[in-house]
């Protein structure tokens, strides 16, 4: 196991990306806060959080994203997956929407997640933010707008976040299977 | 993940089964609120709804539970069918898989029908009720209905009413309230209750008003006279008199029951107007909640299917 990331690197790189966001946003007015679950919610929950320190707005249009039903592997992965819930409070119409997720590999769960946002309205705009980018390992063309850390890897190793509210401490580590 | 292939009853889940489907049901319900009521998943997947008996509820809401997972969907009733020339059903059921079926739905009046199929094809079944055996999805979706309103179901009191002997509804629904820690009890005419019922861990009242007095929930069966093949009860209107639920009988409970019917009901016999159409009737809920049950049964069924 190696350490990418240890907890003041992550609060520095969190920091980076809420800072990002709000030079592209601003005040927040027309674009939304979208994460994917299950995973990508503690990031996204952080995001919020510093967004709103930054801008000293109270709310943030926020909502969570299941994308289970939208999988294209529903019977060839061992295991049917297990839902998570969409909690998205808000319209989607001709909104800026910032998808979260914690680690971007194939490509393949974004693809989800877009088709699973359209079913709620047309967006003006999408845009992602990750906080691992596995890079050369993708398998559609999908790529973030705002990155945090970009890593090289191979198809036996696994980025974990882990998250102090979830897993005790907050790090990226990259695991290598036997 | 499921423990079983098919779902062909409730006796054969485990509580956690049971919960599962639930859970899921919880999530389809989200989807079903939504503008855009449909989601991708089975996309690939091909479902036949074979009915040798009449339906109206449970066919279209399998069939709309099918579409809105983006399944391919095709229907088949023995009235008009080959079955009426002669044809088998294992003949019937393979040739419809010849066509590159997935996933077989199917009610007959037969009792074990599913089984005896689920012996001989390899596509995943689901019971849509056979003869008086089991209706599984029926005990799922109003074990559902029933958490909406009650909450978690253990301890709560549940009375099944009415025509239990020929009840497919009645069976599912005792075997399903059992395994998530329910107390049950069925009530209605020593004719129409069986003999050995208490075998299966419920109590038995033959009188209406103290069953209705015990209870949280009243699941009201319909009297199924075309089972009923010699007569178990004077009249009608006898049984109306003895066993039909109606509002003067809850107004004098102490508490405000929730009363549920699995449809269709028979409006003055088992269930009156006044009653069926209140506010402590669930009997649409049940109906809307059946589409997202059902989605959750076939998805969960899905994982389990071979890929060729």
């Amino acid at each position: 196991m190696k350490t990418l990331l240890n907890n003041a690197q992550l609060d520095l790189t969190l920091q980076r990306l809420a800072h990002q966001l709000v030079e592209n946003h601003i005040d927040f007015q027309n674009t939304v806060i979208i994460g994917i679950q299950p995973r990508g919610v503690f990031l996204s929950d952080r995001i919020v959080k510093l967004v709103k320190e930054i801008t000293k707005k109270k709310e943030i249009a926020y909502g969570k994203l299941d994308i289970t039903f939208y999988r294209d592997d529903v019977h060839t992965s061992s295991d049917i997956q297990i839902p998570s819930v969409t909690d998205i409070p808000f319209s989607v119409e001709k909104k800026n929407v910032i998808l979260v997720d914690d680690v971007l590999y194939t490509g393949r769960t974004i693809r989800s997640a877009m088709d699973a946002l359209i079913d709620f309205g047309r967006p003006e705009r999408v845009e992602l933010l990750v906080l691992v980018d596995r890079r050369f390992s993708r398998e559609l063309p999908i790529h973030p707008d705002y990155t945090g850390y970009t890593v090289d890897t191979i198809l036996t190793q696994k980025v974990k976040v882990n998250w102090k509210e979830q897993d005790g401490k907050d790090e990226v580590v990259l695991l290598t299977k036997p | 993940m499921l423990s079983v292939k098919h779902l062909l009853g409730i006796k054969e889940l485990n509580a956690e089964d049971i919960r599962l489907i639930l859970k899921t049901a919880d999530n389809f319900k989200q989807v079903l609120q939504r503008p855009i009521k449909k989601v991708p998943s089975l996309r690939d997947t091909t479902v036949a709804n074979i009915f040798f008996e009449n339906s109206t509820r449970t066919r279209l809401s399998f069939e709309l539970a099918e579409k809105r997972l983006g399944a391919d969907v095709v229907n088949f009733s023995a009235s008009g069918s080959s079955v009426s020339k002669g044809e088998t059903l294992i003949d019937t059921v393979k040739n419809i898989l010849a066509m590159k079926v997935d996933m077989v739905v199917m009610r007959h009046s037969a009792s074990g029908a599913p089984w005896f199929l689920a012996n001989h094809i390899n596509a995943s079944i689901v019971n849509a009720g056979d003869g008086i055996n089991e209706h599984p999805t029926q005990a799922l979706l109003d074990a559902y209905s029933m958490k909406e309103r009650v909450g978690d179901l253990k301890g709560k009191h549940i009375t099944i009413i009415g025509d239990i002997m020929h009840s497919r509804v009645a069976l599912s629904n005792i075997y399903c309230l059992n395994k998530l820690g329910a107390k049950v009890m069925v009530a209605g005419p020593p004719t129409l209750i069986p003999k050995h019922i208490t075998d299966l861990g419920v109590r038995v009242e033959h009188n209406l008003k103290k069953a209705l007095e015990w209870c949280d929930v009243a699941n009201v069966l319909r009297i199924q006279l075309e089972r009923q093949h010699k007569p178990l009860f004077s009249t009608l209107r006898e049984y109306a008199l003895y066993y039909g639920v109606n509002r003067s009988m809850l107004d004098s409970l102490q508490k405000d029951i929730v009363i549920m019917h699995p449809g269709p009901i028979n409006r003055g016999v088992e269930l009156n107007s006044d009653v069926a159409d209140s506010k402590q009737s669930i009997i649409l809920d049940q109906v809307e909640n059946g589409v997202a049950v059902r989605m959750a049964v076939i998805y969960l069924l899905s994982g389990k299917r071979e890929i060729e």
